[in-house]
């Protein structure tokens, strides 16, 4: 290749990412460290500038990876190029977690000095440990009057084993230490391991959005070779050929570049349109000089937890088919598909990373497209074995096939790690007896216990985080990986209402709760349900089976005692609304239920 | 050519009762004289449009029409026969409030041409009425109950039953009393509380409870029980009568025939010589009524065309109300035949060679039947 571009040589750069547990100050860390370069003046700084979203600035959450160049002289007198790799920290993230560590040789570990490990981080240092990460302890927050620097990294040696005794103290806060953080950024984490100049360009695709003015953005770390503006380049995976119409960086600014060189990371425009035609972790080479072998890449994102969305509004459907389309557009892990329920009428069955993916996905379809949304009770993906020796996945309860045809059925396991203060570990350990738990570690490192829970996922989306942020006043933290599935006398409730099974409501659920669960509904629904002229039967039944029932009394007494000359118009007027208050209503049988009362029957699991 | 029926509003009452959300205004210096002569000009006015039809009846509704001085009733009626034939079996009702100085009055109403009364007795104790709101006590209402029968053929009397903490025994001896008292024709109504009333906010702060509907349905089935049983069975939902004593012109809004109305916010149907259907309204306050009169001759403030679905409602609307019941010819379209036989199954109407109607049951149940047995208009 000739004309060589000038970019910088490999013993020069340090790609490195954050691992952090939510609230323990790593955009803020980010946020000085980028000003401590001059990425950003004083007053350009808007609080946590990587968290780009408003969802993101507001729940303190990083959802996206973000990545941001900085330039620092070190004491050697050499100007470096870090690249920071911003990650999220909650559970439902592990796989963009995942992505940034892979193109990355080193981590940061930034730890509360004030509450010390946290379950997140746990899961996400072992990560970063299986990706051959150097990693420097940083203990955060040490402007604090609790803070205790102490207890926090002998938690690290102990909770993860860690060496900690060259921890860096800081304060991303008010910038203490800082510098000496640059410093062991420069001399404890590696340079890029290999990167040969003289090959042929291999760029790995970390990741790429829909950016409304550059169209599809691909952020890039590049292994060998280059990537220069005008260059036609092939993504070997997805197979497609495309030139690049823009090279460039974020410092956390836009600036255009000529090129990027091994090592280096950064972004590329190509002229794409949509972002379904990018798929993270290909492999991007030179279309006329390729390389040989594509890198590993990713697994795909897989969608663990499902729910449905309905619009309230029935004329809102087209609305929120487009608004997914959307959402999609930034968000290749949220996956959508049309489907029609006799209680909601029609909507989408969707995929999501997690409980907490599912919670934003909703947030941002109501608020920046200003949808009243329906969701219903959130499911995962079951494994059904049938007689005949097939094996069928079910994403939706309301698909199960007949029990007689079924030999077996599979569920999702996870393996849990929480960290708990003592005084509220009695309470957990319950929490996850009753769902369905089983113990496999418990340990102490100061006051707080770790607990490695197996639990069916099934038990986990069914409100299982907020109960255990309620039973420990908020200071439990929790993580969890998959771990298989396994087979379990697992049974399908169906709620019915004059006989007729409410798809809505319907629910996998383990046979032990299912009567529970089952006269739990029957109950919110009789609350729920208007009195009308007919008695209405709610009944929770598995299978022929009926295991709960209640009963909407008939109104015995519903009739206008005057009625002249003058009232016709009036009552008239109220036929009409009726009427169209029928139009809102499901007909089971012989009566009309107002769906209201399917969305709070719903929203059981919150209270 | 189809009779006509002809329904005066007049406005004013000496004082408010808390339960009622009728068009009703106090005002102590009523001008008579401009109204007689708003009330004749509208009448002309509608002369002029529906020439030759034969009046039936005429009620004097409101308010508290036997606050009216007797000669402008008499003027009304007089104007009525110039201008339109009477029939020789006409009906002019008045509404009348048991108070004394009214009480007073009746003969001369006779005098005008008032051929029947409605007394609006309520209740026959004096806690009860106080509680209603009522200006008179049970004394005054025997009394008025007494006049009213010697002065009128026909007279009838309302109570207003299912009060917060009446027990059925309560009810069951009062309106034995009140059966023995009847001349032929009661109305009762349950206790209903209306938005915009004081009692709407006194329920609604839980100063009173209504029976609950289960207890509303045993007082209307003791109801029809005691009234039965004393020759006085119910026509209508509310209005009970000896046979040939039901309100004639009370029939013509059940029926859905046609009717004028005149008067502050008072409805008509009238169908045209066309044959076309008219809702009418007319303007709702009393200063606003006399000027649009004034002005145009007719208080008329909304006049819309009723659609085959609008009549087809409202005549099952009202004519199920009446315990004879309706042939179901007319209404063929727009009644879901299905749900019939649904209703027929549980014991709330019969149908029989194209007539239905509604037992007590079903009576009860109305307002949730409507729906149910009406086609939407879009399907029908």
């Amino acid at each position: 290749m000739k004309n060589k571009p000038e970019t910088k040589p490999l013993e020069h750069i340090r790609n490195f990412s954050i691992i952090a547990h939510i609230d323990h100050g790593k955009s803020t860390l980010a946020d000085r460290l980028i000003q401590s370069c001059g990425g950003l003046e004083e007053r350009e700084m808007s609080e946590q500038v990587l968290d780009n979203t408003d969802i993101e600035r507001e729940r303190g959450i990083t959802i996206k990876a973000q990545t941001v160049r900085l330039a620092y002289k070190a004491k050697d007198g050499i100007e470096y190029q870090l690249n920071l790799m911003d990650t999220p920290g909650h559970v439902d993230f592990t796989y963009e977690v995942s992505r940034s560590l892979a193109s990355c040789e080193g981590s940061l570990l930034v730890v509360d000095a004030t509450q010390g490990v946290e379950a997140q981080t746990l899961a996400n240092v072992y990560q970063a440990l299986d990706n051959n990460h150097e990693i420097v302890t940083v203990v955060n927050k040490i402007d604090l009057p609790s803070s205790d620097i102490e207890n926090a990294k002998q938690q690290v040696e102990d909770v993860i084993g860690l060496d900690a005794s060259e921890a860096v103290p800081c304060s991303g806060k008010t910038g203490i230490g800082i510098d000496n953080l640059l410093e062991a950024i420069v001399t404890k984490l590696p340079p890029p391991h290999k990167g040969d100049s003289d090959a042929p360009t291999k760029a790995l695709l970390v990741d790429s959005w829909y950016d409304s003015y550059l169209g599809v953005v691909i952020l890039v770390r590049v292994i060998d070779g280059y990537l220069k503006k005008g260059q036609k380049i092939k993504f070997m995976r997805a197979g497609a050929t495309r030139e690049i119409d823009r090279v460039g960086m974020f410092t956390p600014k836009k600036v255009m570049l000529d090129a990027l060189g091994p090592g280096e990371m950064g972004f590329i425009t190509a002229s794409i349109k949509e972002i379904s035609e990018t798929r993270v972790g290909d492999t991007i080479t030179d279309d006329k000089y390729p390389c040989d072998t594509p890198l590993d890449g990713f697994k795909p994102s897989v969608p663990m937890v499902f729910c449905s969305f309905y619009p309230v509004d029935q004329s809102d459907f087209e609305k929120l088919r487009d608004s997914l389309g959307k959402v999609q557009l930034n968000d290749a892990s949220l996956h959508f598909e049309m489907e029609s329920s006799q209680a909601l009428g029609l909507g989408f069955r969707c995929g999501f990373l997690g409980l907490l993916h599912m919670e934003i996905i909703q947030e941002r379809l109501e608020r920046e497209f200003d949808l009243d949304l329906i969701p219903t009770a959130p499911s995962v993906v079951y494994k059904i074995n049938m007689t005949n020796g097939e094996q069928i996945e079910l994403y939706n309860p309301v698909d199960m096939p007949d029990v007689v045809k079924i030999k077996s059925i599979e569920e999702p396991w996870i393996k849990a790690t929480i960290m708990v203060p003592d005084e509220y570990l009695g309470g957990l350990l319950q929490l996850c007896q009753d769902r369905r738990g089983v113990q496999e570690n418990l340990t102490y490192a100061g006051d707080r216990a770790m607990l490695v829970y197996r639990l069916p996922l099934n038990e986990v989306v069914f409100d299982f985080y907020d109960r255990l942020k309620s039973i420990s006043k908020g200071y439990a933290s929790f993580d969890y990986e998959l771990d298989g599935y396994g087979e379990n006398d697992l049974v399908k409730l169906d709620i019915r209402v004059n006989d007729e099974p409410v798809d809505a409501l319907a629910m996998i659920v383990h046979r032990s709760v299912a009567e529970g669960r089952g006269r739990q509904l029957c109950e919110r629904l009789k609350e729920l349900i208007p009195r009308q002229m007919f008695k209405i039967a709610i009944q929770a039944a598995i299978g022929g089976k009926i295991i709960a029932r209640e009963n909407v009394s008939a109104m015995r007494k519903d009739v206008t005692a005057k009625c002249y000359g003058g009232d016709v118009s009036r009552k008239k007027k109220l036929l009409e609304k009726q009427k169209k208050g029928k139009a809102k209503m499901r007909q089971y049988g012989n009566v009309d239920i107002p769906q209201s009362a399917f969305i709070a029957a719903l929203k059981m699991g919150d209270n | 050519m189809l009779p006509l029926s002809i329904y005066f509003h007049w406005p004013f009452c000496a004082s408010k009762c808390p339960y009622c959300d009728f068009n009703v205004h106090v005002n102590d210096a009523v001008d008579i004289a401009r109204w007689r002569a708003a009330y004749l000009s509208a009448l002309r006015h509608y002369a002029r449009g529906y020439v030759g039809r034969k009046v039936t009846s005429i009620f004097f509704g409101g308010g508290t029409p036997s606050l009216m001085p007797p000669d402008l009733a008499a003027d009304i009626i007089a104007e009525v026969r110039t201008l339109w034939p009477v029939d020789d079996d006409v009906e002019i009702t008045l509404e009348a409030n048991p108070t004394s100085s009214e009480r007073q009055k009746f003969a001369a109403f006779k005098q005008a041409g008032i051929n029947r009364l409605s007394l609006g007795v309520q209740a026959l104790n004096d806690a009860d009425l106080s509680f209603l709101g009522r200006a008179h006590d049970a004394g005054q209402a025997l009394a008025a109950i007494e006049t009213a029968k010697s002065v009128f053929d026909r007279f009838s009397f309302d109570l207003i039953y299912a009060r917060p903490d009446q027990s059925l025994k309560a009810w069951e001896e009062e309106l034995k009393r009140a059966a023995e008292l009847a001349a032929g024709h009661l109305s009762l109504y349950q206790l209903t509380v209306e938005r915009n009333t004081p009692f709407y906010l006194k329920h609604a702060r839980g100063e009173f409870y209504l029976p609950e509907d289960g207890m509303a349905a045993d007082f209307y089935m003791l109801t029809q029980d005691i009234l039965g049983a004393a020759g006085l069975p119910a026509y209508e939902v509310s209005n009970h009568a000896a046979p040939g004593h039901e309100s004639r012109h009370n029939l013509v809004y059940w029926h859905y025939g046609d009717y004028l109305g005149i008067g502050p916010g008072a409805h008509g149907r009238i169908t045209s010589h066309n044959k076309v259907r008219y809702a009418t309204r007319d303007h709702y306050a009393p200063e606003k009524w006399l000027q649009w009169v004034e002005e145009r001759g007719a208080g008329a403030h909304e006049m819309e065309v009723l659609s085959d679905w609008d009549q087809g409602a409202e005549g099952l609307m009202m004519g199920l109300r009446l315990y004879q019941g309706i042939n179901i010819a007319p209404f063929r379209q727009f009644i879901d035949l299905k749900a019939i036989d649904r209703l027929a199954s549980e014991g709330w109407l019969c149908y029989d060679e194209g007539h239905l109607k509604l037992t007590p049951d079903g009576m009860l149940r109305l307002n949730m039947i409507l729906p149910y047995l009406i086609k939407d208009e879009t399907d029908a």
